[in-house]
């Protein structure tokens, strides 16, 4: 590896302009004419709309017009779409009510949009939105997704009785209760897993640009896939056809997901612009945020995992409700199936499984993939029930799950995924000895002199990242291909322009996906720009999410850089009056092997654009596309090992330490890798211990709108991670690489619930473990 | 926000004055309550009148055990005072652990006494001192000042110009933070007077705002020591419950808090 090449620790090129303020975020762009919208929201978790009178706010100053569902309706725009058909296990299709962009009937959670305010400043627009006068017929509201689907409660969609949305299946459901029935032992867990608020630092932002002169509209948004977003909005919601429609997500600061969806706001901007004639741009406050994000998880499961008399798993039962809001929002309907359920068998051999997962409708806001989508909820119902499988059964957690580990590859799951690789003693190994396993009594027994309660516990996870096998996906129900494309420019001095369809907003893209160049062609990273986030720039991608973009984007741009490297290798050859095969490329020259002949790269780009001297029949130039479908997931797995401190007597816990051992596979840039690991831990570490939205289950009111009740992890509720990796390479993508952005979600919550419980000698506990219940749940054991 | 006039007096008499010719006045102090409310539109005085740069309403004054805090005064400059923290380091302690470093250097203590939240620290430390609040116009006693939930026993217009109290002893706090706001959900500051006398002041629990746990006290008076709070029984039923803390979890800290209060003082 070179100083800048594939495995270096390059420092993050992007992070000058963040750290100087120097960023281009959508709500820093400004357009002459502009204007600024605000939404009028409904107050409301499910009303009808009697009538909407916009006639006091529309003469009041600054106030360029007021617009409604009605008009949106009139003008042919679209319902928001689902992108991802699921059949229930009876062969129907999922039944999706109605989502509109401006709510023209129905409102359904607290937050809704009914109405948009376009006025000269922000301020103005908000005082004619409190003057929109909405007069609603409060409806019965229900919160709670087991309740939703009970009988003789409110309905949202007329299409959806008993908001069952779907009522789906996979596995052998014969198989796996006839191991249930006889096995030695059976573990039976309930298992909450507890909705997200996605609290990306940059809040959503939309700028809607009409320009009557082409015709033509331009979209910038915090979107991490503006490809998608402009297909959806042409193909769907009538805005504009593509080749008229421009998006652009310029620097975006964290998605986790919930920026992968296209809400309503940027689609009302871009009608609003036609309408009005003027430039318009939104830009969400932080309880708008907590109210129409998309959330995360939610999910309420039974777990019952059975056991023979030699503690091998024989089968596993899943039964899960999966609360997925008030509307089905873009990929709400993969995430708790085809995310979810195909993960179930995690690092273990497991003859059989059956899921059987129902989604539902509720007065809440819309859920949808939150780092992670599927794998975490998958991860914490397994590795909780394998912690509390071990205590029941005697043995230490390390030996029940190395009992049950998979060892060969390839493995096939019985649940569709097919394991390419991996090593899963390597991680637990490597683990157990950074968390100094063996010494954990010596702690424990030290904690006691001092009244504190020690306990520790450790997740083995696996997740299935590099989305996805295109025709493999479009065979379950997927509505797009998810492969991705890149495009290598050198330009005629040699410097060279890489157009992805992945998309950053934190992952360092434009820093490792030119160490790809550097180590290809020997250039300085400095020499190669990234270009991403602009449909007039990159054709067509896929963006960004699923931890795909090193797996599925950067082999895209390898496929690509093969193209550029064989047309440089002929040119050389050609100017050096070389066999090609003798060219080889290093620090910046193509040289003659065995020989002290060489050309400069830039001399190389330079005649390729002169063609003074091309081989005969080339064409000039040297820039070269390609589309990469992947031909598996990729397995990233690890085993994460938190070690806690309980004080019995406020229920606080104190991570004392926390280990993590990822197998990514190969490593672009070990430092980003571990940043993304650190991040995704405090995530996860969020999640298990402090963050949780909740609803009045009454009236449907967000009771955590702002961070005075919703708890996000702050450093202080964090230790210093130790973070390891080992590495079994992808053997399906050309450059080894699994993904890293999600694991730390992944992983973490069940390592640091089973050492909470093992430290209060309770299983009772969910998530966030708050003081309260953990001094509750630590008080009962007794 | 909405809009408002912006006035800087430079003195105490300026303030009333500009406050009474104000359709929808308020003081504004540290502003970090008042700010953030005014951001989310729930509250809109047509003025704000700054007391800020009032010379006379700054600065910490110390003679013998006697104390005086300007009520313009900040949470940094009070927990960094090193002659207070020579004579009653509990409140400096108090001081420094309220909110995060931007809202110690702009909130101010005469700033939160008035606006008497409920979770807020400095209205148990008042009690407990059996501190004097100094007004524009009269001497209140902490015990007569805290009246309700975010109410107290000023008139409209007047102003904190200072608090006063005499150095205990003894004193230490100890909070229990809520795990989102970090607001106290059980906030306990304890005072031993060298005649004996015990103040336990309570704040982040009770559900109408600050108050002295009278059994504690007695306890406490008979046996300065943590092991004294163990038999004391705390009734949850006057505390707060909310998303974060029932009654009972609240009273559990009560008791946790003073025996760690005690055992710090």
């Amino acid at each position: 590896m070179g100083a800048e090449g594939i495995g270096a620790r390059v420092a993050r090129k992007e992070d000058k302009r963040f750290l100087t303020g120097k960023g281009r975020y959508t709500d820093d762009m400004s357009v002459p004419g502009m204007k600024y919208a605000v939404f009028v929201r409904s107050p409301h978790a499910h009303a009808k709309i009697k009538s909407i009178d916009a006639a006091a706010a529309k003469g009041m100053p600054g106030v360029i017009d007021v617009l409604d569902g009605k008009q949106l309706t009139a003008d042919g725009i679209g319902n928001l779409i689902c992108g991802w058909m699921i059949h229930s296990k009876d062969g129907s299709p999922m039944k999706m009510g109605a989502w509109r962009p401006l709510a023209d009937q129905t409102v359904r959670y607290v937050g809704d949009a009914v109405a948009v305010v376009v006025a000269d400043s922000v301020n103005e627009a908000r005082d004619a939105a409190e003057a929109v006068v909405v007069d609603y017929d409060a409806l019965p509201v229900v919160t709670d997704p087991a309740k939703a689907l009970a009988d003789g409660q409110p309905q949202l969609h007329p299409e959806a009785p008993n908001n069952l949305i779907f009522d789906w299946q996979l596995g052998d459901a014969a198989a796996t209760d006839a191991a249930i029935a006889a096995a030695a032992h059976v573990t039976e867990v309930k298992i909450l897993n507890n909705r997200l608020s996605p609290n990306a630092m940059e809040p959503r932002a939309a700028l809607g640009i009409y320009d009557s002169g082409d015709d033509r509209y331009t979209c910038y948004t915090t979107s991490q896939n503006p490809h998608v977003a402009r297909l959806v909005m042409s193909a769907f919601y009538n805005v504009a056809p593509e080749n008229k429609l421009r998006v652009i997500a310029p620097d975006v600061g964290g998605g986790f997901g919930s920026k992968i969806y296209i809400y309503p706001e940027e689609i009302v901007c871009l009608w609003a612009s036609k309408r009005t004639g003027v430039p318009v741009k939104w830009t969400c406050d932080r309880t708008e945020a907590f109210m129409t994000d998309a959330h995360g998880r939610d999910h309420v499961s039974t777990v019952k995992m059975a056991f023979d008399s030699s503690n091998k798993i024989t089968a596993l039962k899943v039964d899960t409700i999966a609360n997925l809001g008030a509307y089905m929002s873009l990929f709400s309907s993969c995430v708790p199936t085809y995310l979810y359920a195909t993960l179930l068998s995690g690092q273990y051999d497991i003859p059989a499984i059956h899921a059987n997962v129902r989604t539902v409708y509720t007065n809440t806001a819309p859920v949808d993939a939150y780092r992670g989508a599927g794998r975490p909820e998958a991860t914490y119902l397994l590795e909780r029930t394998m912690e509390i499988a071990a205590r029941e059964l005697g043995l230490s957690p390390a030996e029940l799950r190395r009992i049950n580990f998979i060892r060969s590859f390839p493995h096939q799951t019985p649940v569709i995924m097919n394991y390419d690789a991996g090593d899963y003693d390597a991680s637990l190994n490597a683990a157990m000895a950074a968390a100094d396993w063996d010494g954990f009594a010596a702690r424990k027994a030290e904690a006691e002199r001092r009244g504190m309660k020690r306990g520790i516990g450790m997740s083995c996870y696996i997740e299935a990242c590099g989305l996805a096998p295109s025709s493999a996906v479009g065979s379950l129900g997927a509505g797009v291909g998810l492969w991705e494309s890149a495009e290598v420019r050198v330009n005629a001095v040699g410097t060279i322009e890489v157009m992805t369809g992945s998309h950053s907003h934190g992952q360092g893209h434009e820093t490792t996906f030119a160490q790809l160049v550097a180590a290809r062609f020997g250039v300085p990273i400095d020499s190669v720009n990234i270009v991403h986030g602009d449909t007039d720039k990159v054709q067509m991608g896929m963006g960004t999410y699923g931890s795909r973009s090193g797996a599925v984007g950067m082999s895209a741009v390898v496929k690509a850089l093969d193209k550029v490297e064989a047309k440089a290798r002929k040119i050389a050859a050609h100017l050096m009056e070389a066999d090609e095969s003798d060219i080889v490329i290093e620090n910046g020259e193509l040289k003659v092997a065995g020989t002290d002949k060489s050309v400069p790269w830039f001399q190389m780009a330079l005649a390729a654009y002169t063609a003074h001297n091309l081989p005969t029949g080339m064409e000039p130039g040297l820039k070269e596309g390609a589309f990469y479908d992947p031909s598996n997931f990729t397995f990233p797995a690890g085993c994460y090992i938190c070690e806690v401190e309980v004080d019995p007597e406020t229920g606080q816990t104190e991570i004392v330490q926390f280990v993590a051992a990822d197998d990514f596979g190969n490593l672009i840039n070990p430092m980003i890798v571990e940043g993304q690991v650190h991040g995704g831990l405090a995530q996860g570490i969020g999640q298990a211990l402090l963050e949780g939205v909740h609803y009045d289950p009454e009236n449907g009111q967000l009771l955590t709108a702002s961070y005075m009740d919703y708890a996000m992890p702050r450093a202080d509720n964090l230790p210093s991670f130790k973070v390891s990796t080992s590495n079994t390479p992808c053997p399906n993508n050309p450059l080894g690489v699994k993904g890293c952005g999600e694991a730390g979600a992944i992983g973490s919550p069940p390592a640091l619930i089973n050492a909470i419980t093992d430290a209060i000698g309770n299983n009772a506990l969910t998530m966030p473990a708050t003081p309260e219940k953990v001094w509750a749940a630590a008080h009962a054991a007794k | 926000m909405y809009e408002t006039n912006y006035h800087r007096p430079a003195s105490v008499q300026e303030a009333v004055k500009l406050i009474g010719g104000a359709a929808e006045g308020k003081y504004l102090a540290g502003g970090m309550t008042l700010i953030a409310t005014m951001k989310q539109r729930l509250a809109a005085p047509s003025d704000l009148v700054d007391l800020r740069h009032i010379a006379e309403m700054k600065g910490i004054t110390v003679n013998g055990r006697s104390v005086r805090i300007g009520a313009a005064t900040t949470h940094r400059e009070v927990a960094s005072s090193a002659e207070l923290g020579a004579v009653c380091p509990a409140i400096c302690a108090l001081a420094s652990h309220i909110g995060d470093p931007h809202v110690r250097n702009m909130g101010t203590i005469g700033g939160s006494i008035a606006n008497n939240d409920p979770a807020a620290d400095y209205p148990a430390a008042m009690l407990a001192l059996d501190a004097t609040i100094v007004t524009n116009s009269r001497e209140i006693a902490a015990a007569d000042f805290f009246t309700g939930l975010f109410e107290t026993a000023l008139d409209d217009g007047e102003i904190i110009t200072a608090i006063t109290f005499d150095a205990p002893a003894k004193a230490a706090y100890q909070k229990f933070p809520n795990p989102a706001s970090r607001y106290a959900m059980a906030g306990v500051f304890v005072v031993r007077r060298d005649n004996g006398d015990v103040r336990v002041a309570v704040t982040g629990a009770g559900s109408s705002g600050v108050f002295r746990h009278q059994g504690m006290e007695a306890a406490l008076a008979g046996n300065w020591s943590p092991d004294a709070v163990g038999n004391v029984s705390v009734d949850a039923s006057d505390l707060l419950a909310d998303l974060h803390a029932s009654a009972a979890y609240r009273a559990n800290l009560i008791k946790v808090m003073t025996k760690r209060a005690v055992a710090a003082a």
